[in-house]
């Protein structure tokens, strides 16, 4: 690999390095809003930075422009050039960003998942008319960089049956095949299982040792601390800290991305009831991947259960067995004392089960529709909004105001489209029709990905307000922050197969870690 | 026992090698497309445009290679016209592409009417003969089969392996697999998923009008309206039963020429006691037949009309 | 550089100048193919023009041949609406007339306001019943509709043409393949004294309005918009996805078919295999220019036989040959979805890589 030369052979950290790439007063603007605003940002050879922020601080802008997708109101990009000097970066141009060195892994990975890892990498390194993909030398240059770094992945089989960890693994060698300078990671540990993402950080340090530069663009303060020698911090566009990562402490960072100490607050459960939930040994499947292996797990009413995983082991057919859009193929499902043995979608509203669906854009809402037919969605088979198959328009439209009230969703009006509406109001939108109806079981899948601390903690709190009320809540995300915050028992899920539900407090993040990644975390139940 | 023997004749072989010739180059021109990502519906359309532009140009004087440069040339600008409204555009591909059809269509049938406004019977040409293969004709059963083939057809399998080739082999058709798959993937390596998807569209155009310039310059040697009679489609199912493989695709397009030039024998063999139309609708029956054995396990693009925005992921 | 900014609501009058400035243009863009032609361009649009509006007779004309039009167009409009890709129009017309003329030559003695309702439903029926195949194919084997109902159009016309050589065949006919003419009692009324435009045109119509009601007002129509829009939210809420497609599938065959069973019955009397000149995929057309609105398909439809009835008018006077119709209907098309899309969207000059 070709690494800066200055700092070939000496330990990093030791001798001033050489910085490789600099940002000067950057800012951009969107109409009314200040995206970026003034930022400075310098990175040395060698150097592990992160990058904090909340969603709308301004990290993907920052990001987009250095990768020219955007172009900057003012402000500078400057990349070290072979010599080593700083020279400007051409704006607008993503060919001229790669050229210079500068690479990124994004959250959602760019591969294709028809071609081999090794013809992803190749993709686009030489001219399309030239024959052949890469050849031998290619081939070689891979292999290097594979036992450089440590990233063992088979190269040779389609994307498609990679893991996610060794997509992600993929995404890396890429860039590292083009010689980069510096490496920008988004959110990459967001699909890892904890000790997954150990492995990561043992790759990024030692990639880091070689000279390269990393910027690791984060929410996880616990990585950032361990992982990174300096943090920079934005918020509303503007760069509000950049400081060593030594002596910050969560609470700091948290307080800096934030700009307000944030309460972690756990409200006991007020008491258990029935069942509301029981899977004995169920079996299901949505595709070819996703799965679900004699699978048992019980959930109460007033109890909040919380699943966690990486996304793909088995929550997809989870969720569906609970929203009605997957039946059992072995085993026995009962919803609210109803053994299940179909799909049907509609009948699981008509029980009573509240369903937040993981993606809201593509199952949660229909974009070109109103707040009010998409409230209305799900409950016009009954009567309350329809009389002989027509329309209760007027019955619709103040329903749907009372509860853009209600749930304090920010529009202009029940008529308004719903894809105008922020992520954060078109979740409450769903939350207020999955919630409205005073379901006794709810499912929430992913219910806050992608949306920031306020609508967050909203969501939280309605979360919460049902479980009060007794109902009994399936949580399923990825963000084991989340699942803290709310789940009264925890179980891991791996491969299909769901673990015994602990109680939360006496599980700790390395401990649903291990029921992530499908081992006994060795307490009792 | 005739309807048996028909399979023995070489006439019959020959036969079904000719009528497969067209598909070929519209399925390969089809899966081109469909691999980059856009569904070309203009494909009906563009077979007409060929069939007519190449022929007339023959007509009015340029020699047969030169008719079917300039039948490429429409379909390519046919092809361009659906890449334009759909790739950068990003418009329904579907809608696009039955605009083309009936755009080009429109377009032959009333460019025939102003070239011979007042012909009964259709103006002919001097088409492609059968290419000489010297000694080669003299294998038994196979020699006289290949002997009766014109060099458009030779041309159809040399363009099965290149695009086989360019697919499998190339940085090109690397890109192209790709785009189909996964825009962004192309676009983080610094390629733009524009220019490959409208020229994989513009390319595949040409071999689907290539295709129609075959029926006018060497299967017949005229050009009537209504002659294209749903080969287009026909090509759009068979892309899907080739898996978008050229391999399969020749496979594909030989099962149904074989069945086509079956049909077409059984029709005299039975001396008139089924009803013509029984036989003709058989290619058709056996196209949608096709279609639905691939259906199920059919791996499409995962792309495939999904519009595409510069730094969308 | 251009970028194409999403508008957050499309103005009402924008909405009406997308297909009203797509159908202007593809009228001027003829202007190119007429001067290849060698014709008098001013006085081929005066043609154009006049025979298509410029009489009593010539307006019945274009009205007579908008009803068809008015059918498939919603045949179109109601299908896409569920993104149902019903291309199969055409061939669900010769199902609809073939049914009718089953029904009304004969075999069936009934009064008038028997048999012509009767006529009317066997065409709606054997429209409908021709899609259930491709709709079958597509739920059952995920077989995209597209092609099948493209491919199925061919076996319908090749079907018509055995059974009008066969049993549908009119001994009186001198050979020529035609069916027998429609009984007396089964003819849709005229309209207009000696001019062919017929009641086919009311039902049209009714039907356009009907169609505007069931989907804006009912809950089936509520539901076809939302499989349309939406496929996998409409599906997660519990919304019948094969009752909905059936619905859909039902009307956009019907309505296909009732085209074709009036042509037969309102306008020929006698059915042959040449009886649509398109109609079906020209209904895409309409459906299109119609910005797949029902009621917005009467119009559309209107302009488009205009186009038609104008045409037929040159051709007849200045020896243009009448395809031009056929070009000036896709150039509307395509005219008309980039125009929609300039709709959508507003289009912002701005200084390269600058965009957001």
């Amino acid at each position: 690999m070709t690494y800066p030369t200055q700092t070939d052979g000496t330990s990093a950290g030791a001798a001033p390095r050489s910085t490789v790439l600099s940002l000067r007063g950057i800012t951009k603007r969107f109409g009314a809003l200040l995206a970026n605003d003034a930022i400075d940002l310098d990175l040395r050879a060698g150097e592990i930075v992160a990058l904090l922020g909340e969603n709308g601080a301004g990290k993907t802008t920052l990001m987009n422009i250095l990768f020219g997708h955007y172009v900057a109101d003012a402000g500078e990009v400057r990349v070290a050039g072979p010599d080593g000097a700083l020279a400007p970066l051409p704006p607008g141009s993503a060919d001229a960003a790669l050229g210079a060195g500068i690479g990124m892994v994004h959250q959602h990975f760019t591969l294709a998942e028809n071609l081999s890892g090794f013809e992803n990498i190749v993709l686009g390194t030489r001219p399309l008319w030239s024959p052949g993909i890469g050849g031998r030398a290619a081939r070689a240059k891979v292999a290097r960089i594979a036992a450089d770094s440590g990233l063992g992945v088979d190269l040779d089989v389609s994307v498609s049956r990679l893991s996610v960890g060794e997509k992600q693994r993929v995404e890396i060698l890429k860039a590292l095949y083009r010689d980069v300078k510096v490496l920008i990671l988004d959110e990459p540990t967001a699909v890892l299982t904890p000790q997954e993402a150990e492995g990561l950080a043992d790759t990024v340090r030692s990639l880091a040792s070689r000279g390269l530069a990393v910027i690791f663009i984060s929410h996880k303060l616990n990585e950032v601390i361990s992982l990174c020698e300096r943090v920079v911090v934005l918020r509303g566009g503007a760069k509000v800290a950049d400081r060593a990562t030594a002596g910050a402490d969560r609470a700091t960072l948290a307080e800096l991305m934030v700009g307000r100490s944030i309460e972690v607050r756990h409200s006991a459960p007020r008491g258990v009831g029935e069942p509301v939930l029981t899977l004995d040994r169920v079996s299901a499947a949505m595709g070819r991947r996703d799965r679900l292996v004699d699978a048992s797990l019980d959930l109460r009413a007033g109890e909040i259960v919380g699943i966690a995983g990486v996304s793909g082991n088995g929550q997809g057919t989870l969720a569906a067995l609970l929203a009605g859009l997957a039946a059992p193929r072995s085993g026995r499902l009962s919803v609210l004392g109803e053994v299940i043995t179909g799909e049907d979608p509609r009948a699981m509203v008509a029980r009573g089960v509240g369903r937040v669906p993981e993606d809201r854009h593509r199952e949660g809402s229909i974009g070109a529709m109103s707040i009010a037919e998409n409230f209305v969605l799900e409950r016009l088979q009954g009567g309350d909004f329809q009389r002989l198959g027509f329309l209760a328009r007027s019955r619709i439209r103040a329903e749907t105001e009372r509860v853009i009230a209600a749930f304090d969703v920010r529009c202009s009006g029940p008529d308004a489209p719903i894809r105008l509406l922020s992520g954060g109001n078109m979740q409450k939108v769903i939350l207020a029709r999955a919630l409205d109806g005073r379901p006794r079981l709810v499912l929430a899948h992913q219910p806050t990905r992608g949306l920031d601390v306020a609508a967050t903690a909203d969501i939280h709190r309605r979360l919460l307000d049902a479980r009060d009320r007794g109902a009994g809540v399936l949580l399923i995300s990825e963000d084991l922050d989340e699942i803290f915050a709310l789940a009264d028992r925890i179980a891991g899920i791996h491969h299909g197969e769901l673990s015994r539900a602990f109680p939360a407090g006496s599980l700790d993040q390395r401990s649903v870690g291990l029921l992530m990644a499908g081992q006994d975390p060795g307490i009792a139940a | 026992m005739e309807a048996l023997e028909i399979l023995l004749q070489p006439s019959f072989w020959a036969a079904a090698i000719r009528i497969a010739t067209p598909l070929i180059f519209g399925v390969l021109g089809a899966l081109l497309c469909e691999r980059a990502g856009v569904l070309n519906l203009g494909i009906e359309g563009i077979f007409v445009a060929g069939a007519m532009a190449g022929w007339l140009s023959v007509y009015l004087g340029l020699p047969l290679w030169g008719g079917v440069a300039v039948a490429a040339l429409t379909g390519a600008a046919f092809g361009l016209l659906h890449a334009v409204l759909t790739v950068p555009l990003g418009l329904s591909q579907h809608v696009t592409g039955i605009g083309v059809t009936l755009l080009a269509t429109s377009m032959s049938y009333f460019g025939y009417r102003v070239a011979f406004p007042n012909v009964t019977s259709p103006p002919r040409i001097e088409a492609f003969r059968p290419l000489d293969l010297g000694p080669l004709r003299e294998i038994p059963f196979v020699g006289p089969i290949l002997a009766q083939q014109t060099a458009l057809t030779w041309l159809a399998f040399a363009c099965v392996a290149v695009v086989g080739l360019v697919l499998a082999r190339t940085q090109l058709g690397l890109a192209v697999r790709a785009v189909g798959d996964n825009p962004a993937a192309v676009e983080s390596q610094g390629l733009s998923v524009t220019a490959i998807r409208m020229g994989a569209v513009v390319a595949g155009s040409a071999l689907m009008a290539v295709g129609g310039a075959f029926l006018t310059m060497s299967a017949f040697n005229a050009f009537f309206f209504g002659m294209i009679s749903g080969r287009g489609w026909v090509c759009i199912a068979l892309t899907v039963f080739a898996s978008w493989r050229p391999g399969k695709a020749l496979v594909g397009a030989l099962l149904f020429g074989a069945f086509d030039a079956y049909q077409l024998r059984l029709q005299t063999v039975s001396g008139g006691v089924v009803p013509s139309q029984i036989f003709l609708m058989l290619p058709y029956v056996f196209s949608i037949a096709a279609l639905l054995v691939a259906a199920r396990r059919a791996d499409y693009p995962r792309a495939l009309m999904q519009p595409y925005f510069k730094g969308q992921r | 550089m251009i970028r194409f900014v999403r508008r957050e609501a499309v103005p009402f009058w924008l909405s009406l100048a997308a297909p009203v400035g797509a159908g202007l243009a593809a009228l001027l863009l003829t202007a190119v193919p007429l001067a290849i032609s060698g014709a008098p361009i001013g006085r081929g649009f005066a043609l154009l023009f006049e025979g298509s509006v410029g009489s009593v007779f010539a307006l019945t004309e274009t009205m007579a041949r908008a009803t068809p039009l008015i059918f498939t167009g919603l045949a179109a409009a109601v299908a896409f609406r569920a993104k149902l890709w019903n291309i199969g129009a055409e061939g669900q017309l010769y199902a609809g007339a073939l049914a009718a003329v089953v029904v009304g030559t004969g075999a069936i003695a009934a009064p008038p306001f028997v048999l012509v309702p009767l006529v009317l439903l066997a065409g709606a029926a054997a429209g409908a019943g021709l899609l259930m195949g491709p709709v079958f194919f597509k739920s059952r084997f995920g077989a995209d509709e597209v092609v099948t109902t493209l491919l199925m159009n061919f076996i319908v016309i090749l079907f018509v043409q055995m059974m009008l050589e066969g049993p549908l065949k009119d001994p009186l006919s001198l050979g020529w393949p035609q069916s027998e003419p429609m009984v007396d009692e089964a003819v849709l009324p005229k309209l207009v004294d000696r001019m062919r435009v017929h009641a086919g045109l009311l039902v049209a119509i009714a039907c356009a309005i009907a169609s505007h009601v069931l989907l804006e007002r009912t809950l089936w129509g509520f539901q076809i918009r939302a499989v349309g829009e939406s496929a996998a939210a409409a599906r997660y809420a519990g919304v019948p996805m094969g009752g909905t497609l059936l619905r859909v599938a039902l009307l956009s065959g019907g309505f296909a078919g009732l085209a074709g069973a009036c042509e037969v019955a309102g306008l020929k009397g006698y059915l042959t295999a040449d009886l649509s000149p398109g109609y079906g995929y020209a209904g895409i057309v309409v459906a299109m220019l119609a910005g797949l609105s029902p009621l917005g398909v009467i119009p559309a439809a209107l302009f488009v036989a205009g186009v038609f009835v104008g045409a037929d008018t040159m051709s007849r006077s200045i020896g243009v040959s009448n395809y031009l119709a056929d070009l000036v209907v896709a150039m509307s098309l395509l005219c008309v979805i980039v125009g929609g899309l300039f709709a959508r969207y507003e289009v912002r000059f701005v200084r390269r890589g600058a965009q957001a």
